[in-house]
């Protein structure tokens, strides 16, 4: 028996796309205010669990068709590359460079390449959170 | 040739045996043996007209230059001496086991094989001046007299005797290595030689009474003195050429050898001569005392062996005190060590040719036990022959060998008395009362060993086999041993000039520079004094109580068992092997609460008596913030739901209140200003309350019935010791900031240096991103590991459980 969740359902729609942004919004921000990638990964698959609650594992795959393992394996593979491409420019392991750039539409905007292994943190902060509900959640 | 590289002769023929017993297994692998100890004897003997005249001669090999550590063959009168022996009576008892081991039915490339490692390792222990490599020497002949006592190992007496002996020499190896590095410690040197000329000095040293009491230990197990004879005995299990080469004529001797060798670094302290002399005496009687309780033939040589090595024993600790009396070399304690060294040539020759008979009568009727043997003398008159003469010899009758130094035996020990350092005059007439006493039990036994075995009614029906006299091969080692008793008593002169008085030069170096000094001449015929009367006395009593043995030997069963040597050892072996198997019980229980009990109880332990120690218990008030009133009520609802945690009936109440806790340090990071931890903090106690909700959910039906946890006085201890210790810890700690914080870098440089502004991130992706790095593998491996966990179920499917 399936009971009428059409409630949770629209709410879910319309609410995941907020905890989205806001997740994107925190890990974007977090080199000047709190956030980072990992309570900004924490959030993104918080609002993945939200979509679980309301639909269903099997729902949530057929939208989202995402390996989470290998999500983990290429969060990892990123951080290590970003710390590691230092050494190319003959300076220590995990020196970062950062600028200020003049981009279209964004204005003068810093680029830091901390972003970018913050990136990798966040790929693999949903990987394992992820990993882990989906895997409790198939177990019968 | 090279000294040295000799000592390894042996053991590299040892690499042939096996080859030789398979490729010519016609011949018997003896023949090939006996090769090596003839060689080395005709070339040791050779050396005889130097050491006659003092000549010594060294050969060095190295081993560790860097570590000062070399093979260093030293030649002297007394290394040259058991070298003869070791050789001699080794080609004598390689051409007696030819004959006495079956060449089909014996694994004999084991035998010869050990065989020629143990003549290596002795010829090692007696030529090495390094004190190192005679250790390695020593443990070898541990290592293969265990082999060889263990030689026919199905049995088990076999592997309990070889045990045994192990067990007692390695220990007292050990020990002996220790006295060594003391000794190398206080000297500086590992040489032997160069430790006897800073004697002097070594006396004054802190060490001395260790080393000396460290290398006694390692003398006297091997040597099988008291109370560490008792592996003897037990190591006659082992086939009868062994026994009557390791266990009568030359591993037991490397104790003595050792003795004699330190005795001129040692003798200046009086420990060392009351050690040696009495451990020597009392095991000399004790020994002959028991020995008349065995009841086999092998088990008499053995106490018998005992007895007389303590008799040497105490020889050689009384010309230690040649070192204490003014102008020793004119009085009576010259004889002492000479008696010591003639008496070991005496008793390796008749014990050698006594084990042998014992051996030939072990063969020839199939039984060793005493009490089935008798009326041999006509079924096998030359074995009969050569018994008599080893043990009349061993009961120190004249025409034989053993009389000579039992005569200068009783002259060392009256001298005893007549001298007075180390309170002897208080003690000293002890001394001959003991030897005495000894002697007239040695002179019992040996009658009893040769009369109960060949004399008497014969009792062919108790004999396993038909008792008939021996192939001439095996009869000619011991009768050859035996014509060497009765020739030393006819030319006891020459034996003493061109052996023992190189030895004994060797002994006491302090009294005499050459062994022409050594004044001794030995006679048969000395006039009549005390010695003679002992003697004669030693002859009536003893032989007016080997009449009436009969009457007295049974006293001898009366003993009670449990209260011997044996049993003690016994009851040891099952304290260590037992004992420790429950100790380990006791607090190895499994379970892993005992555990962090142990472990939560030594933290409370050392880190309150490091506080105790180092006086940390300060508590400063100076560096502290107000209290403000949000502080006070979260920490109110901490304690309420920490409380409610432990308390709760129920496992669900306990879960809530977990996760109070959780959002309540939520709380304080928001107050305390630490945004991220907040955040982290709020979405991580969500998934992890989740996560025991689950677990919660997917307990077993009979597991969830809601019960409080038992109160337990120790648990409750060890949890308040361990807070009231991490209060102090860290009260502590906060009142004795000794530097300043580093974090006003950061604050200045979070801008300028890493083109951020929120700090804390830029530290976790920036300043120590290497951190952040291995977290995120962290959790990469946990996500991995749950997977593992949960998808791969192996032993389900295989439809068992490794447990079950």
């Amino acid at each position: 028996m399936k009971t009428n969740d059409v409630m949770l359902q629209t709410a879910t729609k319309v609410v995941i796309f907020i905890i989205l942004l806001f997740a994107v919004h925190i890990f974007f921000t977090g080199h000047y205010t709190p956030g980072g990638g990992f309570v900004g990964g924490l959030l993104t698959a918080s609002a993945i669990v939200l979509l679980m609650l309301a639909f269903d594992l099997d729902t949530v795959k057929k939208i989202l068709p995402l390996n989470y393992v290998a999500m983990v394996a290429v969060g990892l593979l990123i951080a290590l590359g970003t710390a590691g491409a230092s050494i190319v420019f003959d300076v220590p392991f995990f020196t970062h460079a950062y600028d200020y750039f003049d981009l279209p539409l964004f204005g003068k905007t810093s680029l830091h390449s901390a972003a970018l292994f913050d990136l990798g943190v966040y790929l693999v902060v949903v990987g394992v959170t992820m990993t882990i509900i989906q895997t409790i959640g198939e177990d019968e | 040739m090279s000294l040295v590289f000799l000592i390894f002769l042996p053991i590299l023929a040892a690499l042939l045996i096996p080859l030789l017993f398979k490729k010519l297994s016609r011949i018997h692998t003896g023949w090939f043996v006996l090769i090596v100890p003839v060689i080395l004897f005709i070339y040791y003997a050779s050396y005889l007209p130097q050491t006659m005249e003092g000549g010594t001669f060294t050969s060095e090999f190295q081993w560790i230059p860097s570590l000062d550590i070399a093979f260093i063959a030293y030649l002297d009168g007394l290394s040259l001496l058991f070298s003869l022996l070791i050789t001699g009576i080794g080609s004598l008892v390689v051409l007696y086991s030819t004959f006495y081991l079956d060449k089909n039915r014996e694994q004999l490339h084991n035998f010869y094989v050990y065989l020629l490692i143990f003549m290596t390792a002795m010829l090692g222990v007696v030529q090495s001046d390094h004190m190192i490599t005679l250790y390695l020497f020593w443990e070898l002949t541990s290592i293969s007299s265990f082999l060889l006592i263990g030689y026919w190992y199905t049995r088990d007496r076999s592997r309990f005797g070889a045990l045994k002996s192990m067990m007692i020499t390695v220990f007292g190896g050990l020990m002996m290595l220790g006295g060594f590095v003391l000794l190398s410690i206080m000297g500086n040197t590992y040489s032997i030689r160069e430790l006897i000329a800073q004697a002097p000095d070594l006396v004054q040293h802190e060490f001395f009474i260790w080393a000396l009491v460290l290398i006694l230990l390692g003398a006297f197990t091997k040597s099988a003195q008291f109370p560490f004879y008792i592996w003897l005995p037990d190591a006659m299990e082992a086939p009868t050429p062994v026994s009557a080469y390791l266990h009568s004529a030359t591993m037991v001797k490397a104790g003595l050898y050792l003795v004699a060798r330190f005795t001129p670094i040692f003798a200046a302290s009086g420990l060392w001569v009351w050690l040696v002399t009495g451990v020597g005496l009392f095991t000399m009687i004790w020994a002959s005392v028991f020995a008349l309780k065995q009841k086999d033939l092998k088990g008499i040589l053995a106490f018998s062996t005992v007895s007389q090595l303590g008799l040497i024993m105490s020889l050689l600790g009384a010309s230690a005190m040649g070192f204490h009396v003014e102008d020793a070399a004119n009085t009576v304690f010259k004889y002492a060590a000479f008696a010591a060294i003639f008496h070991l040539v005496n008793h390796a020759v008749f014990k050698g040719s006594l084990f042998m008979v014992a051996g030939i009568v072990d063969h020839e009727t199939g039984t060793r036990d005493i009490r089935k043997l008798g009326g041999l003398m006509s079924l096998m008159p030359i074995s009969f022959t050569i018994a008599m003469i080893g043990s009349l010899s061993m009961a120190g009758i004249p025409l034989f060998g053993g009389f000579l130094s039992k005569e200068t035996f009783l002259t060392a020990m009256l001298a005893i008395t007549e001298f007075e350092p180390f309170s002897m005059d208080v003690w000293g007439f002890l001394f001959p009362v003991i030897a005495w006493v000894g002697s007239v039990f040695t002179f019992i036994y040996s009658l009893y060993f040769v009369l109960h075995t060949f004399t008497g009614k014969h009792k062919p029906e108790e004999l396993p086999k038909q008792a008939h006299e021996a192939p001439i091969g095996m009869l000619i080692p011991p009768a050859i041993l035996a014509m060497l008793v009765i020739a030393i008593f006819f030319i006891p002169n020459v034996v003493g000039d061109w052996i023992v008085k190189p030895a004994v030069l060797a002994i006491q170096p302090f009294l005499y520079t050459s062994p022409e000094q050594v004044d001794v001449h030995v006679s048969a015929w000395h006039g009549f004094n005390t010695e003679l009367f002992m003697t004669l006395g030693i002859f009536a009593v003893g032989g007016l109580l080997f009449w009436l043995l009969r009457k007295w030997q049974p006293v001898y069963d009366k003993l009670p068992e449990t209260y011997s040597l044996n049993s003690l050892y016994d009851f040891m072996m099952y304290l260590s092997d037992s004992g420790a198997k429950r100790f380990s019980a006791l607090y190895m229980t499994g379970f892993i609460r005992s555990y962090l009990a142990y472990m939560f109880g030594f933290f409370i332990l050392i880190m309150l008596t490091t506080l105790y120690l180092v006086d940390a218990f300060v508590f400063d008030t100076t560096n502290l913030a107000p209290v403000g009133t949000y502080e006070i009520f979260i920490a109110i609802a901490l304690v309420a739901a920490t409380i409610t945690t432990i308390a709760a009936k129920s496992r669900l109440t306990a879960i809530v209140a977990l996760g109070a806790v959780g959002y309540s340090v939520a709380l304080f990071f928001v107050i305390f200003r630490a945004p991220d931890l907040a955040l982290t903090q709020l979405v991580i106690e969500t998934i992890s309350v989740a996560l025991f909700l689950l677990a919660f959910y997917h307990l077993p039906i009979n597991s969830k019935k809601e019960e409080r946890i038992s109160f337990k006085v120790g648990n409750a201890a060890i949890a308040l010791g361990v807070g009231v210790t991490m209060t102090l810890v860290a009260l502590s700690a906060h009142s004795q900031k000794l530097l300043p914080s580093i974090s006003e870098y950061y604050k200045e440089t979070v801008y300028s240096e890493a083109g951020g502004g929120n700090i804390v991130n830029v530290i976790l992706v920036d300043y120590r991103g290497f951190d952040t790095l291995f977290e995120i593998a962290v959790l990469g491996i946990a996500g991995i590991g749950i997977i593992t966990m949960i998808k791969l179920r192996l032993s389900k499917k295989e439809g068992h459980h490794e447990n079950k």
